[in-house]
């Protein structure tokens, strides 16, 4: 049982420094929209902070911004304001929540954003490509793709040395050498090489310490929630990349983790079944979504979505900081598609989840709005259950539009899950007494 | 490479029969002229929408053929897919797990979101090579066409591999030649939709460009070599309706009986229907290095569609000058059901329309939708709207 009287300072201050950290850079960007200053536009796979961060640019997530909305429960106000403007339905919710907020001035629920000066984004999603251009056609300003060729086939990586990997390297560091002298021209601030290796020693901090995070959930009980505590860590992870205050923010999660898993503090009184979330989580009634498999001693152990939303930092990748270009060509590379895998490629990594997390079954949650992540999903929960005997449950709704989110019917397919693990359990009690 | 003909219907045959048999061929669900060509012990690699660089299977001696959907139910497929999907995707995969198509490869690409996730779905079904190829996104980098280069390289290597074909440059240039010969075909029947539009029916030019993706397409070029003088010829005169531009046909194709029902109130000048076998617009020089110049020609001297980004093409201005060129007095805008890239490219298009005063019809479609009635009046409205200003 967690013992929740030991050190408190220690225990729960990963999510309350999140959440302070979160309100700073908020109070940032309002500061910066109100100095009429430029910001840059980037998105979770691939942002190039550590980059952009040397160029002093204010740095903005759309994503991030569009799933608040859904959390504070106004989602449905920007959507319906992207659909009266010509937006389809049927395409993506974070993208007509930001065509909004760009409708309304750079207006959220958490302060105002800056106007876009430059956008840069890879290629990890193809929806970050079509939504850049409608931040050129709104304000011209320069938009960068950052094109970053992923793994080819189901177990297909290549790595150094190999003459695929090395042309998808140059191509990655040559573009990265177009990026710099364009940042160079929007900011007008000179490009400092020795400002990128700080930056970029701060994210390796955070990516040795967000990849030990995540294995420490392999404790039990497990020590945080994949899905709402780990969507607080992902917010840091992306919005603090390569600052000393993201890479100590880790750092002390590390810690807190380490001690939580050192005492057995896990997040629920008594964890029953440990889940792998695979998809979006359900924005709209994120708390509830949640509780509906806590309520029944449920916890998310890992997700996929703490590996791609982070951008593959989850991957572990840590700069060479004698050759900072060359390394984060590299570093890009790899983190990148490996992001683009835990969408695309799934089934062995799932696999090794199950195996590593001590997992009791898989809740696959394709939604509406993300075909990037969702498309492959029915299948690849089939190939999987084809290789092994693995409870799961699919259910689908969105992480934007309350319109398709149906909790009713979510409930009652959750708790049909919950009765089958139970039954399982009981089953195997009886077959290994 | 297989010498058997695999579309012989329409030989000897007066040109509305030829139209008929390559309309039927289109919407025959056992797909014969793949069938024959296995038959003869031909090899079949699969390429989904929207480009991609058939010479390379060509040169292997490979049949490259275009996975773009067809009428099929998808019932196998539908249980691999979430809901909010196009149909495209699902029937694609129908084709195959219901073996009215067999492949020995499947490439897939990067155009969107739901096409990427093909090549991991797909693999987890059949056991032969199944793969993305990454064409660049990054139309604007100097590096791109070096990367470009190196990728078809990757591709080649690949197609080596299955066909167990050597992929010679001698034969790259070889194939290079055949389809230089099919896009001037191509752009010779686009000449007469702009220039005659009566001579040919919508449905009819979209057939006859559509095989090429079924047949060898030494074998097309011989058929359009035949057909396209005859239709020069005929005695037909014009009407009146007006001129169009047809745009979202990139990738989901509409059915033969939508473009039908647009042509029975338009000419259909010009428009983006399976725009992947006319992408690159002008001949590919043979004389160096054969993949550089494929991948030169992909990012130096192409079309347009909502699923390439590239800063010197914005897709608005390409369709105001597409209206421009073929001298279209409206447009058509439409769009797959649930194709993102297509949805959303229609705001931007109505936008660039409403600044331009081109009228212009905006509507979905699906492949496999068969009631037409309705979107008919819709457009037989706008049209008199227009005729009658």
């Amino acid at each position: 049982m967690a013992d929740l009287t030991t050190d408190t300072t220690i225990v729960g201050r990963g999510n309350k420094d999140g959440a302070r950290l979160f309100r700073e850079w908020f109070d940032g960007l309002t500061q910066a929209a109100a100095e009429e200053r430029g910001g840059a536009y980037v998105f979770v796979m691939g942002s190039l902070v550590e980059l952009l961060r040397t160029f002093d640019l204010p740095i903005v997530f759309p994503e991030i911004n569009s799933l608040q909305t859904a959390v504070r429960r106004v989602a449905h106000e920007y959507l319906n304001e992207a659909e009266d403007y010509g937006y389809s339905p049927d395409i993506c919710g974070y993208v007509k929540a930001d065509v909004a907020t760009q409708l309304r001035g750079g207006e959220l629920p958490m302060g105002r954003i800056p106007k876009p000066a430059i956008a840069v984004y890879t290629n990890a999603c193809n929806t970050y490509i079509k939504w850049a251009e409608i931040w050129e056609r709104m304000y011209h300003v320069p938009t960068f793709t950052l094109d970053v060729p992923g793994t080819r086939g189901e177990g297909a990586q290549t790595w150094r040395g190999h003459p695929d990997f090395e042309n998808d390297c140059r191509y990655v560091q040559a573009q990265l050498q177009e990026l710099i002298p364009l940042l160079e021209t929007v900011t007008g601030i000179a490009f400092d090489i020795d400002r990128l290796r700080e930056s970029m020693r701060e994210a390796n901090t955070m990516s040795r310490a967000w990849k030990r995070v995540l294995e420490l959930n392999q404790a039990r009980p497990s020590v945080f929630n994949a899905l709402t505590d780990g969507t607080i860590f992902l917010g840091v992870a992306n919005g603090f990349r390569g600052s000393p205050e993201g890479a100590r923010y880790f750092e002390d999660l590390v810690e807190e983790m380490e001690y939580k898993s050192a005492n057995g503090i896990g997040t629920l009184t008594d964890e029953q079944y440990r889940l792998i979330f695979v998809g979006v989580p359900c924005y709209p009634i994120f708390r509830r979504f949640s509780e509906m498999f806590t309520e029944l001693g449920g916890n998310f152990v890992t997700s996929t979505y703490l590996r791609f939303a982070s951008g593959g930092t989850s991957w572990g990748f840590e700069y060479d900081l004698d050759h900072p270009i060359e390394s984060l060509a590299e570093g890009v590379l790899i983190s990148v598609r490996d992001a683009m895998d835990n969408m695309f490629f799934q089934t062995g990594i799932l696999l090794e989840m199950f195996d590593t997390f001590r997992a009791d079954g898989i809740v696959y949650h394709p939604i509406k709005s993300c075909r990037t992540v969702s498309t492959g999903l029915a299948d690849n929960r089939r190939a999987l259950m084809k290789e092994r005997d693995v409870p799961s449950l699919f259910i689908e709704s969105d992480m934007m539009d309350r319109r398709v989110v149906s909790e009713a019917q979510l409930k009652n397919r959750i708790d049909a899950f919950f009765e089958g693990l139970a039954a399982r359990r009981q089953q195997a009690a009886i077959r290994d007494p | 490479m297989t010498d058997v003909i695999t579309f012989p219907e329409w030989q000897d045959q007066p040109l509305d029969e030829i139209l008929f048999q390559c309309r039927e061929l289109l919407d025959d669900p056992s797909y014969p002229t793949v069938r024959r060509w296995r038959e003869a012990g031909g090899k079949v690699i699969g390429h989904f929408q929207v480009y991609f660089p058939e010479e390379i299977v060509h040169a292997a001696g490979a049949l490259p053929f275009k996975v773009r959907g067809g009428p099929v139910e998808a019932t196998q497929a539908e249980s691999r897919f979430g809901s909010y999907l196009c149909s495209i995707v699902k029937t694609s995969l129908e084709l195959v797990l219901s073996r009215h198509i067999e492949l020995e490869m499947f490439v897939t690409h990067p155009i969107c979101d739901a096409a990427r996730n093909l090549a991991a779905v797909w693999g987890r079904n059949f056991t032969y090579p199944c793969q993305i190829l990454y064409l660049p996104q990054n139309a604007n980098s100097a590096h791109a066409v070096e990367y470009l280069r190196g990728e078809y390289d990757r591709l080649r290597r690949a197609v080596q591999d299955v066909t167990g074909t050597e992929i010679t440059e001698e034969r790259l240039r070889t194939s290079l030649a055949v389809f230089n010969e099919n896009r001037a075909l191509l752009r010779d029947l686009y000449q007469i939709k702009r220039e005659s539009p009566w001579l040919v029916a919508a449905e009819d030019a979209y057939a006859l460009m559509a095989v090429g993706g079924m047949i060898p397409r030494q074998e097309h070029n011989v058929l359009l070599r035949a057909v396209l003088p005859q239709i020069r010829e005929r005695p037909a005169k014009r009407q009146d309706r007006i001129r169009v531009v047809y745009e979202g046909g990139f990738c989901e194709q509409p059915p033969l009986d939508l473009i039908r029902a647009i042509g029975r109130s338009c000419y259909v000048v010009d428009d983006d229907l399976l725009i992947g076998l006319r992408w690159i617009l002008a001949d590919i020089t043979a004389d160096r290095d054969p993949l550089l110049s494929l991948a030169e020609a992909y990012l130096e001297r192409s079309s347009y569609s909502p699923v390439q980004h590239d800063l010197r093409k914005p897709k608005e201005r390409m369709l105001l000058e597409r209206i421009r060129a073929a001298d279209a007095q409206a447009a058509i805008v439409t769009a797959a059901k649930m194709c993102e890239p297509g949805l959303e490219e229609q705001v931007a298009y109505t936008r660039a329309l409403d600044d331009e005063n081109v009228p212009y019809f905006v509507s979905e479609f699906e492949e496999n939708m068969t009631s037409f009635e309705h979107l008919e009046v819709q457009l037989e409205t706008f049209v008199e709207n227009i005729l009658f200003d």
